[in-house]
């Protein structure tokens, strides 16, 4: 039995995970990474304290913290959190590997990107279709790609891309880019983009891997972009279905300003819940405050 | 000892992880960077007919991305 389970290894988690060991809680934290979404941000240069750093550098400065804390038990593999069950003397957590119990529970399972839902979108994942550019931009070296999106994680992506594709082609189904200002000057003045506004994408087309997408603009003809890579950067769905307490109506979960839940002894903190800014030193901040709740909830039982 | 050949690039998260993974039980691998090898990335596109990082070949054994419960088998790696 654990005092505190931490689902998430993302800025809220680890940090969370910081404050329950300090506080000498027995905890456990599982993930299926480690860093989260900050971790796949190339530049990180709104953290306080850091001018600069990569989101894979601050992601294992998080790590190397989390590590000092020899007591929090921290499964390096990934794991993921299935279903959260009420039990009378607190909680059970079933996830791909094992079941856990414990006495409070910390949500902080941030957001998985969200699928566009076109044709061929499925067959050719990881044929060209990437959620990633992070990840996997250096595969495309030289290669014609699109990007799907047109907000900061597309232009992120964008900007991955330009290091090693030829051609990056943005399909927006908005008439402007949306997002930090200086990326979007960047790219707008960058001659391999081409960004094709009012967008709608139809389908991503190929036999092994991907060799084309079409689009339509406006309800207009459908247009054909021969491409050999494609980036869905629509934007994140909360990773929330695992637990069963009150969701707003994107699924993301209701918390006050204690990062308390609707469930007596389930906190919450970062992207997953309906706060309404999804920032690196915002989830981080909340996991401080969910672990404190935490703590609290502990001493009183 | 396997013959394992991790391929990779720095910047996937995942890819640091399946290294740290096989670090911690001590087994010895190729790292392949397939961010700067563009004949190794096709190499590895070959094998395992998907451009997603990391792969890890296991003795010619193709694994996608960092699959605990399919290294675990092969590796004989028991918790
Ligand atoms: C490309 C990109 C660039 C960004 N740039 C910036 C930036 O410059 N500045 C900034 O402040 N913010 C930036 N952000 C946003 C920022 O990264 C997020 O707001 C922040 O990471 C949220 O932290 P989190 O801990 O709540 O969730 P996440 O970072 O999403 O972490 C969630 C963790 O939970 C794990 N998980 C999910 N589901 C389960 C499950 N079922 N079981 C177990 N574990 C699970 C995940 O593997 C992950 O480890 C960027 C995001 C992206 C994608």
């Amino acid at each position: 039995m654990y005092d505190v389970i931490v689902i998430g290894a993302g800025p809220a988690g680890i940090t969370a995970a910081i404050y329950c060991a300090r506080a000498r809680l027995k905890t456990l934290v599982l993930s299926k990474n480690i860093g989260g979404q900050a971790a796949l941000s190339s530049d990180v240069e709104n953290y306080t304290g850091y001018q600069f750093v990569t989101g894979a550098e601050l992601a294992q400065k998080f790590h190397s913290h989390l590590d000092e804390f020899p007591q929090v038990e921290h499964h390096e593999a990934p794991e993921e959190a299935e279903k959260l069950k009420k039990t009378r003397k607190g909680f059970i957590l079933e996830t791909d590997a094992d079941r856990y119990e414990a006495r409070a529970v910390i949500i902080c399972s941030g957001a998985n990107p969200r699928p566009l839902g076109v044709a061929g979108e499925k067959k050719l994942r990881n044929k060209g279709v990437s959620y990633c550019a992070t990840c996997d931009a250096p595969l495309f070296k030289g290669k014609d790609v699109a990007v799907i999106g047109g907000g900061n994680s597309a232009m992120d992506a964008v900007m991955r891309l330009l290091k090693y594709a030829g051609k990056v082609f943005v399909l927006n189904v908005n008439p402007e880019l949306k997002g930090d200002e200086l990326l979007k000057e960047k790219i707008l003045a960058e001659p391999r983009v081409q960004v094709v506004p009012n967008a709608r994408t139809v389908a991503i087309l190929g036999k092994k891997s991907v060799e084309a997408i079409t689009y339509s603009q406006k309800g207009g003809p459908e247009r054909k972009l021969p491409v050999q890579g494609v980036f869905v950067e629509i934007g994140w769905t909360p990773a929330t279905e695992f637990a069963d307490v009150e969701k707003n109506k994107w699924n993301e979960i209701k918390v006050n300003l204690a990062c308390e839940t609707s469930a007596e002894g389930v906190f919450a903190a970062g992207d997953c819940t309906d706060v309404p800014e999804k920032q690196i030193i915002v989830a981080a901040g909340m996991g401080a405050v969910a672990a404190l709740s935490a703590i609290k909830y502990l001493s009183r039982k | 000892m396997p013959k394992i050949i991790v391929y990779s690039t720095p910047t996937c998260p995942y890819c640091h992880m399946v290294k740290d993974y096989l670090k911690k039980f001590n087994f010895a691998f190729e790292d392949v960077d397939v961010s700067v090898d563009e004949a190794r990335a096709q190499e590895m596109i070959d094998k395992s007919g998907q451009m997603g990082v990391p792969v890890l070949d296991i003795d010619g054994k193709i694994i996608v991305g960092f699959n605990r419960a399919e290294i675990d088998k092969t590796l004989g790696i028991k918790k």
